[in-house]
Parts: C-alpha cells; structure tokens; sequence
C-alpha cells in the first residue's frame, strides 16, 4: 500500500453561524454537524465513491476539501499547492447543480478549465477536444450549450472538469485530484457506464478521485474504496467490500437488500427485497 | 467533423470591424446633422480646422467647435461607458437582465449627485460657480460614484446566494432602491432653495445638452481608466458565468474581483449619471445585442460593446436633437422608446437565457 494522497482526520464542520437572537447553546451544537469527526484516505491513482442517504454530509465534506468550507480536524493533500492558480491546476470540482445560462459553445465551456493554465491556444483546443472525445461529446462541441438537454450539459460539465488537470505535467508533483458531486445523475445507462470507464481510466494515469454517487452498484464495480456517511459521521471506511454490506445499506437506508456477486466482474451487486 | 467555430470567430472579426467603422461615421452625422445641417465635406474641413486649431471663421465652424464637438464627445464616452457597464453588471450577476438603471445604481448615482449638489450649494464656502466647474463637476461625480456603489452593493447581496442572483429579487431591489434613492433626492429638491431646486431638476432631467470641454475631459479621464481596466476583467467574467464557487476552483480570488467591479462599474455610471444624467437600456439593449451575434466571451463582448454603445448614443441623440427641430428631445426619452419594447421583448423570452 503507497503512502496516502489525501488524507482526512476527524474532520468536523459546522454549518455556518448565523447570529442568532435567541441563543439556546446546546440546541444549536446539536444542530449545526454538518460533518463530524471524519477520516479516511485516498491513495493517488484511487476511486473514493461516498455513499449514504439524502443530507447525511457527503456533498458538504466534498466541498471542503474543495477548499468552499471552514473546518476544524486535519485535511492533507500530498504535493498540493498554496496558490489559487497552482492548485487550480491540480484539483478540479464537479458541482452538483451547473447554473449556467449564457449562449456559450460547447467547446467554450469546456475551454474555460484552461483559464488556470498558460499552455497556449492551441495546445488547449487539443485538450478540449480530447475532452470532449473522453466524453463521448464530439458532436455537440459547437452547440449552443444553453440548447442542450440536461444529461448533455452534464457531459459538457465533466468534460470541463476532466479537461482542468488533464494532462500531469501541468500540475505541481503531478498531483492530480478529482471531486466530483453526483456525476451521474443525469445521465442514461450507457452514458454512466461510459463516464465510470472515463473516470478509471484518468484513475489509471494516476488522478484520485473521490465522487459522491448514489448508485450503490456502480459504486461497487467501478470505485477501489468507499466510505459511508450516516447523520453527518462515517458508518464504514474500506474496500467495496468491506462497506458494502447487507447490514451496512440497512443501516443507510433503512431498506432490506441481498448481497449477490456479479456474475463477471465479482463485484457485490445490492438487491433491493 | 463539421465545425462551426470559424463562424463565432468570423462574426467577431466582422462586428469588431463594423462597429469600429461605425463610430466614425455616426461621430460625423452628429456633428453634421441639427438644427442647421452642415454639409459632410465642411464638416470634415471644420473638424480639421478645430483639431488644427486654425482661424475659425464661419457660422459652421463655430457651431461644430462650441456646441457639437463637445457634445458629440461626451456621448461617444458616456454611450461606451453604459456600454460596457452594462455587459460587465450582467456578467457579475450572471443574468442578461440586469442592467445599471433597472437593479437602482443610477438611482442611486442620482440621489449621491444630488446630495453632493446640495450641501455643496449649502456651504458658502464653495459658491455655486463652482459646481460648473472641473473640479464641481468631479464632486459631483464622486457623490454619483459614492451613491452608485452603495445601490449595487445593496442589490448584489440581497439578490445574491450561492446559486446565483435571482432575478426577480433583484428587479424589486431595484425598485426598493429606486423608490428610496427618489424619495431622497424629493426631499432634497423640497428643501432646497431655488438655486438647488433648479440645478437638481435641470440635472436630474439629464441629456447631453450641457456637454462642455470640461465634462469631456472629466469624462475622457474617468472613461479612458475605465475602458483600459474593466477588459483586464474577462476572463474573470467568462468564468463566473459558471458560478462563482465554479469560478473560485478554476483558481480566481472571486470576492476581490467582485468588489473591483462592483467599484468599477459605479464609477463609469456614477461619472456617466454625473454628466449625462439617467440615459436608460443603453446598459442593457447593448451588451444584448452584441452577445446574440458574436456570444457571451468578455474578451470581445466588452471591447464591442463599448464600441456599439458610442455608436448607438451617438445617433440617438442625433435622432434627439433633429426630430422635432428646433426643439431638442433629451436623450434619454429616445433610448427609452428604443429600449422598453426590447426589454419587454426580453421579458417574454426569458425562458431562454433559463432564467428563474
């Protein structure tokens, strides 16, 4: 086992304080975990997918080691860099919701994850471009991105955020870190598939990755480790399937399921009863 | 693979190019066309003769130097500052509606100018002459920057989450601030003596019909900063567009851009409200039509529609002065007439920028 990349330890966040009136100290504490007390480790080159149900903290802790929120507790990240714009290069952000409303192309939505880099114009057309093949959205590149449909704007986004640290000699110690927020929940079958193949493959070239994903089944074929959110604190940390379990997902979602084994990859596939 | 990238590219060029053609001569129609026409060739000799700084003899002469010139230069400058103002006020708030005059910041330009005329006029101290003069004039603008500020920065943080600005929070702040800034500039006038109550009234009416050198040259200064400064911002625009958190990952120091242009975009509409008065849906038609052709990059979309709204205040106030001749309108009644119908016209199609 390498040395961890990034690296949690009892990772506690609050919600932001509002300047109440009325003060009711131990009322408020208890309402205000967002996360508590979390750790786990990711390797470089890993699939961390976070499970568990609706509000138990999953997109909170993946936005603050986006850098969005306060916290108290210990977040490292191997060989990442202090500057906005270094960073920028090492550490892209899949969020969940995109709001964007302007006429942009496809392939100038895209475009601006270069604006951390200075690779030149034409060396980030390439990248766009090799983007938008991972994506399996070449033909959209000069579509009005306010036009398409929403698993489209979708592959437009991941295209985005694999097209920030595409290549590894652009990021310091070639750290190279993907957070990504529910990235399939736009998308068909086919294309879910397709990005969770994307996803190993950047794995491969040694980006980590930690996603959010709702899919339990799609976390236990394609992601390396998950970890398991309940009311804001860690229910379970290790492989598939060590997490994974018939008592674990009873535990999350309060539904009874049987644990079978995919008939290929061996993988545990959940079975709702 | 078909591509239509050239396309976008290739109605760029050709946009710059038109506007940049344009200006010069919507620049010459309104030297030439008024109460008096003049023809362009002596136009042109005029001209020649003023930047030459030869004898001035003729009627037409005097004309173009001591009224024209002036004024023509004055929009020029007002109609780019309104211009990009406005496509960087849509930009910051990631919302093709929101132009300075509707979300309150020239209300609120207009109640600091007049607070500033106000007690400038009350202390004895600075006599009325004053005001008229460059260093009035920058007061007065100060006051108009000072109030403008403070609008937009009431309107962006009421209007503003993490998930964007809602639109129509941010139209009923633009009323709230409207209303307010008004009711300000009422009690002012109630108070005032004659003098204030006149130079408030003629100044609140606004139009280009005061154009001196010196507002020129204030405005040519503020202007110049301006336009160098704000196209610095583009590709800052271009990726808040995404959302600001969108924008923090992408390695931009979001909350000091924002008050940089917040402060930049009060000042070319505090200077504008402060020599020009209230010239509405220059701010907005612009940036809008300029988008529709050539899309939403800040790296063109800024410069073009500086350009486009020199232009396009330019011939309205020709259209102004010329239409009922003698009788001058005031600009901002022409661009109203222009703009309303596009803003309605906005309106009903909002669905398509997806606009809650």
């Amino acid at each position: 086992m390498t040395t961890p990349l990034i690296k949690l330890e009892n990772v506690t966040i609050n919600a932001p304080t509002k300047r109440t009136r009325k003060s009711n100290v131990d009322d408020v504490s208890q309402h205000t975990v967002l996360v508590n007390k979390v750790s786990f480790e990711v390797a470089s080159g890993e699939v961390l997918a976070i499970i568990g149900p609706n509000g138990a903290g999953k997109s909170t802790l993946l936005n603050t080691i986006a850098g969005d929120h306060e916290y108290t507790g210990l977040i490292e990240i191997d060989g990442l860099q202090a500057s906005p714009k270094a960073r920028a290069r090492q550490l892209a952000v899949l969020p969940q919701l995109s709001l964007l409303n302007f006429p942009y192309r496809v392939s100038e939505v895209v475009g601006l994850s270069r604006i951390p880099h200075s690779t030149g114009q034409q060396r980030d057309a390439e990248i766009v471009q090799e983007a938008l093949a991972l994506m399996d959205i070449s033909f959209l590149s000069e579509r009005l991105y306010t036009e398409l449909s929403g698993g489209e704007k979708q592959r437009v986004q991941l295209a985005r955020v694999f097209a920030q640290i595409w290549r590894a000699q652009d990021a310091a110690n070639a750290t190279r870190v993907l957070l990504l927020d529910e990235p399939t929940a736009a998308l068909d079958l086919g294309h879910q598939h397709q990005l969770m193949r994307a996803i190993r493959t950047l794995a491969q070239q040694g980006v980590s990755v930690i996603m959010v994903l709702h899919d339990i089944n799609l976390a236990a074929r394609y992601a390396d480790k998950a970890l398991a959110l309940l009311c804001s604190e860690r229910l379970a940390f290790g492989t598939i399937n060590e997490v994974i379990s018939e008592e674990n997902i009873h535990s999350l979602f309060d539904v009874d399921v049987h644990i079978a084994e995919h008939p290929v990859h061996k993988s545990p596939v959940v079975i709702g009863l | 693979m078909k591509t239509i990238a050239p396309n976008r590219q290739f109605k760029r060029r050709v946009l710059f190019i038109s506007a940049s053609l344009l200006l010069p001569i919507s620049f010459l129609m309104a030297l030439a066309f008024g109460t008096i026409t003049i023809a362009f060739s002596d136009t042109l000799t005029s001209l020649i003769g003023v930047v030459s700084n030869k004898d001035l003899l003729s009627r037409a002469d005097l004309v173009i130097q001591e009224i024209r010139l002036p004024r023509a230069l004055l929009s020029a400058i007002v109609g780019a500052l309104l211009g990009i103002c406005g496509a960087t006020t849509q930009g910051l708030f990631r919302n093709p509606l929101a132009d300075p005059s509707l979300i309150g910041v020239t209300a609120g330009a207009s109640a600091g100018a007049a607070l500033t005329i106000f007690f400038a006029s009350s202390l004895s101290a600075i006599t009325s002459a004053n005001l008229l003069g460059l260093s009035g004039l920058g007061l007065v603008s100060l006051g108009a920057f000072t109030g403008g500020a403070i609008a937009v920065i009431i309107v962006y943080s009421l209007a503003t989450n993490h998930q964007g600005t809602s639109v129509a929070t941010m139209l009923l702040a633009g009323i709230a601030i409207t209303a307010v800034a008004g009711s300000l500039t009422n009690i002012l006038e109630f108070f005032g003596n004659e003098e204030m109550l006149r130079r408030i009234s003629l100044w609140r009416m606004g139009g280009l019909d005061g154009a001196s050198y010196s507002r020129v040259l204030l405005a040519a200064v503020i202007g110049a900063v301006i336009l160098v400064i704000l196209p610095r911002f583009s590709t800052a625009l271009n990726a808040l567009l995404l959302g600001e958190s969108e924008a923090r990952h992408l390695g931009l120091s979001v909350q000091s851009i924002k008050i940089k242009l917040v402060l930049l975009v009060a000042a070319g509409v505090g200077t504008s409200v402060a020599l020009a008065g209230t010239i509405a849906f220059v701010g907005l038609i612009v940036p809008h039509m300029v988008r529709l052709i050539i899309g939403p990059d800040h790296r063109y979309l800024l410069s073009v529609s500086a350009l486009a709204g020199a232009c396009l205040l330019l011939l309205s106030d020709t259209v102004a002065r010329t239409i009922v001749s003698p009788i001058e309108l005031p600009v901002g009644v022409v661009t109203a007439i222009l703009g309303a119908p596009f803003f309605i016209s906005l309106l009903r199609r909002r669905h398509e920028f997806g606009i809650r």
